[in-house]
C-alpha cells in the first residue's frame, strides 16, 4: 500500500488533489481511497487530505499517519501542521516552494516546485494543485502521467482542464529533467 | 460499472436508479452532498418523474416524505445529527403509519457541545423509533443497503434508516459499482401502495387509536419486525444472486471461526478491525470479526448462533448512553443470557475521535478489561476536569 497524505490551505484544491490523484489510481486499475480531515475545510485554515492506493481492496479507515508521500501545497503550514510528520524511510517530500525546504528526515527524497508559479504561468490562477500532481507521478513514479491527466479531466472542464493538463505536464517535464 | 466516487454520490446514484418520485432535501452535514447529488441528477434528467422539494426544515423534509409514500409515491429523504432529532415526531409518526420511507442517515455525533464528526449517537436516539436500521460497513454497501432498503420497506411496509458513517464514508472517495437501471427495474418493480390517500376514493391514514385498540398496534408493530428479519436474510440473498455481491442481510463475520474473542462492531470501523484481527490471527491469536448490518429489527437469534463458542465478546460502539454505558453492548449481554461469556464494552470514536488499528490491536490483545473502555481517552483531561461530587444530600 502506497499512503499519500497532503498538506495545504482551504481553498487550494487540496482534497480535490487527493481525489483527483485517487481518481488516478482507480484508472490504472487500482484499488484507491481518499478522504479529506474533516472539518476545517474554510478559506485560508490549514487542511489535510489523504490517498491510499493498493493493489487489495482496502478497508482501514484510519488517519495516514506514516506516508510514503507527502505533498505540501503551501509551505507556510510545514511547521504549524508538522507536515513532514511520520513520512517512512525512502518515503517522498514534494513541496510547493521555489525556495529550498529544511527537512531532517533521512533517506528521504525532497523536491521543491515552485507549482503557483507554473499555475499562474499556465492556468492563469495560483491554484497548485494539479502542477504538483503531475510533479508527482514525475517523482515517485507510481501513477503515470496519463492517468493523472485523465483525473484531471474528470475534475474540470473545457479550456480549465487544458490548462491544468498542460501545467501538470510542465510540472511532470520539469521534475523528470532535474532528477 | 466500476466508478471511483465520493461516498455520497454513490449513494446518490443509487437512489436514482430506485426511481423514487419524491425526494425533500434539507441541507445538513455530513450528508448534504447526497441531496445535492440527487438534485442535480434530477436536474440533468438523470432522474425522472420525481419532485425534488426544498423544505424550511428537516421537520418539513420528513413530514413531505410522509405526504409523498401517503399519496402512493416512493418518497425518500436524508438527515444526520440534530435534524434527526428535529424530525423525531414524524419520525415515529413514519413508522406508525407504516410508510416505507427510505432515509439516509450520515452518522454525527449529537451536540451540545457542537460537532459535526463521525459517531453512531444520532442513530441510536432513533433506535427505538419503529424503523429498520441498516449500517454500511463500505461505500459500496452504503450504496447497495438503498436498493435493499426500498426492496425491504415496501414489502414490509416499513419505514428503512441506512446508516452511513459520516465523513469517514460519506467524504471518502471509492471504487463503487453502479448497477444498471435494468437491473435495479428488475429488482425493485414499481412502488405498490398498502393504501394511498385519493380523492376518489377516501381512506384515512393515522386516526385516533383508543386504549382498546393501541396495545395490540405496538403489538403488532414488534411482530412485524420480528417476520422483517426473514425477509431481509432472503432479500440479500436475492440481491446477491442478482448483483453478484454480498451486501446488507442481518450480520457478517471475518476472521478466525470458532475464535475465543470476538469482535461485534458495526459500520464502517469494521473495516479497521477486520485489518487488526487479520495481524493478531497472524500474530499467533484468536480473533473474529463480526458486523451487526441489521440493527432493528436487532438479529438475536442470528447473533447467539454466532456467538455461543465464543469466551469473550468484545462490542466497539461509537455511542454511550451517558448514566448506563454502552447501548449495542448491553443489546448483546442480553442477547448472550445464560451462556458463558465475558461482554466487554470498548466505546470508540465518539464525536470523530480517531479509531486507529494499533489502539484496537492493543485493547484486543489485553488479558482483562474494565466493563466499560473508553478507546483512547485522554487521562490527562480527565485528571484535571474530574471533581467527585461529596455524596451528602444538601
Amino acid at each position: 500500500m502506497f499512503q499519500v497524505r497532503i498538506h495545504g490551505r482551504g481553498g487550494q484544491g487540496v482534497v480535490t488533489a487527493a481525489e483527483m490523484l485517487s481518481v488516478a489510481a482507480f484508472l490504472e486499475g487500482k484499488y484507491a481511497q481518499a478522504f479529506p480531515s474533516f472539518g476545517s475545510e474554510r478559506m485560508g485554515a490549514p487542511v489535510m487530505a489523504f490517498c491510499r492506493i493498493s493493489d487489495k481492496e482496502i478497508r482501514l479507515r484510519e488517519p495516514i499517519m506514516e506516508p510514503n508521500a507527502v505533498i505540501v501545497q503551501d509551505s507556510t503550514v510545514i511547521d504549524s501542521a508538522d507536515a513532514f510528520r511520520g513520512v517512512v524511510e525512502k518515503g517522498f517530500i514534494l513541496v510547493n516552494s521555489t525556495n529550498d525546504i529544511i527537512c531532517n528526515l533521512k533517506n528521504v527524497t525532497l523536491k521543491c516546485i515552485g507549482a503557483t508559479e507554473i499555475a499562474l504561468e499556465h492556468i492563469g490562477r495560483p491554484i497548485p494543485n494539479a502542477v504538483l500532481l503531475g510533479s508527482f507521478a514525475g517523482l515517485t513514479g507510481i501513477l503515470k502521467l496519463e492517468s493523472v491527466i485523465e483525473a484531471i479531466k474528470t475534475k474540470f472542464s473545457g479550456a480549465i482542464a487544458e490548462k491544468n493538463i498542460h501545467a501538470a505536464r510542465v510540472a511532470y517535464d520539469k521534475t523528470l529533467g532535474e532528477a | 460499472m466500476l466508478y471511483q466516487l465520493e461516498g455520497s454520490h454513490a449513494i446518490a446514484r443509487t437512489v436514482a436508479l430506485c426511481r423514487p418520485g419524491v425526494v425533500c432535501a434539507y441541507p445538513i452535514s455530513p450528508q448534504t452532498h447526497i441531496l445535492e447529488g440527487l438534485e442535480e441528477l434530477i436536474r440533468g434528467k438523470k432522474l425522472e418523474n420525481c419532485e425534488y422539494l426544498n423544505v424550511e426544515s428537516e421537520m418539513g423534509a420528513l413530514s413531505v416524505a410522509i405526504g409523498g409514500e401517503a399519496a402512493g409515491v416512493r418518497s425518500y429523504t436524508a438527515t444526520s445529527s440534530q435534524g434527526l432529532l428535529y424530525m423525531i415526531e414524524a419520525v415515529y409518526n413514519a413508522s406508525g403509519l407504516e410508510l416505507p420511507i427510505v432515509m439516509t442517515l450520515g452518522n454525527r455525533a449529537l451536540g451540545a457541545p457542537i460537532n459535526i464528526w463521525n459517531d453512531h449517537s444520532d442513530a441510536m436516539s432513533a433506535r427505538d423509533a419503529g424503523w429498520i436500521m441498516f449500517f454500511a460497513e463500505t461505500n459500496q454497501e452504503a450504496a447497495d443497503l438503498h436498493i435493499l432498503a426500498f426492496k425491504v420497506a415496501e414489502k414490509v411496509h416499513c419505514p428503512v434508516i441506512v446508516n452511513v458513517d459520516g465523513f469517514i464514508l460519506t467524504h471518502a472517495y471509492d471504487r463503487v459499482d453502479i448497477p444498471s437501471q435494468d437491473k435495479v427495474d428488475d429488482f425493485l418493480p414499481p412502488y405498490a401502495p398498502k393504501a394511498s390517500l385519493d380523492v376518489n376514493h377516501p381512506v384515512a391514514i393515522g386516526t385516533m387509536v383508543p386504549p382498546e385498540y393501541f396495545m395490540e398496534v405496538r403489538h403488532l408493530a414488534h411482530r412485524k419486525q420480528e417476520d422483517s428479519l426473514a425477509v431481509i436474510e432472503c432479500t440479500a440473498h436475492a440481491f446477491e444472486k442478482k448483483f453478484g455481491r454480498n451486501s446488507g442481510g442481518l450480520l457478517r463475520r471475518y476472521g478466525s471461526p470458532n475464535a475465543d474473542t470476538v469482535i461485534v462492531a458495526m459500520g464502517s470501523v469494521a473495516g479497521t478491525i477486520k485489518d487488526a484481527v487479520d495481524e493478531l490471527n497472524q500474530e499467533g491469536g484468536q480473533f473474529e470479526e463480526l458486523s451487526i448490518i441489521c440493527y432493528r429489527p436487532f438479529p438475536a437469534e442470528a447473533l447467539r448462533n454466532s456467538l455461543k463458542n465464543a469466551k469473550r465478546i468484545i462490542v466497539v460502539e461509537k455511542s454511550l448512553a451517558v448514566g448506563i454505558g454502552g447501548i449495542l453492548s448491553r443489546e448483546v449481554e442480553l442477547t448472550m443470557k445464560g451462556c458463558d461469556v465475558d461482554v466487554i464494552t470498548v466505546v470508540a470514536g465518539l464525536g470523530g475521535r480517531n479509531i486507529t488499528k494499533s489502539m484496537l490491536k492493543e485493547c484486543f490483545n489485553k488479558k482483562s478489561h474494565e466493563k466499560i473502555t473508553f478507546l483512547g481517552l485522554r487521562n490527562d483531561i480527565i485528571g484535571k476536569q474530574y471533581v467527585p461530587i461529596n455524596g451528602d444530600c444538601c
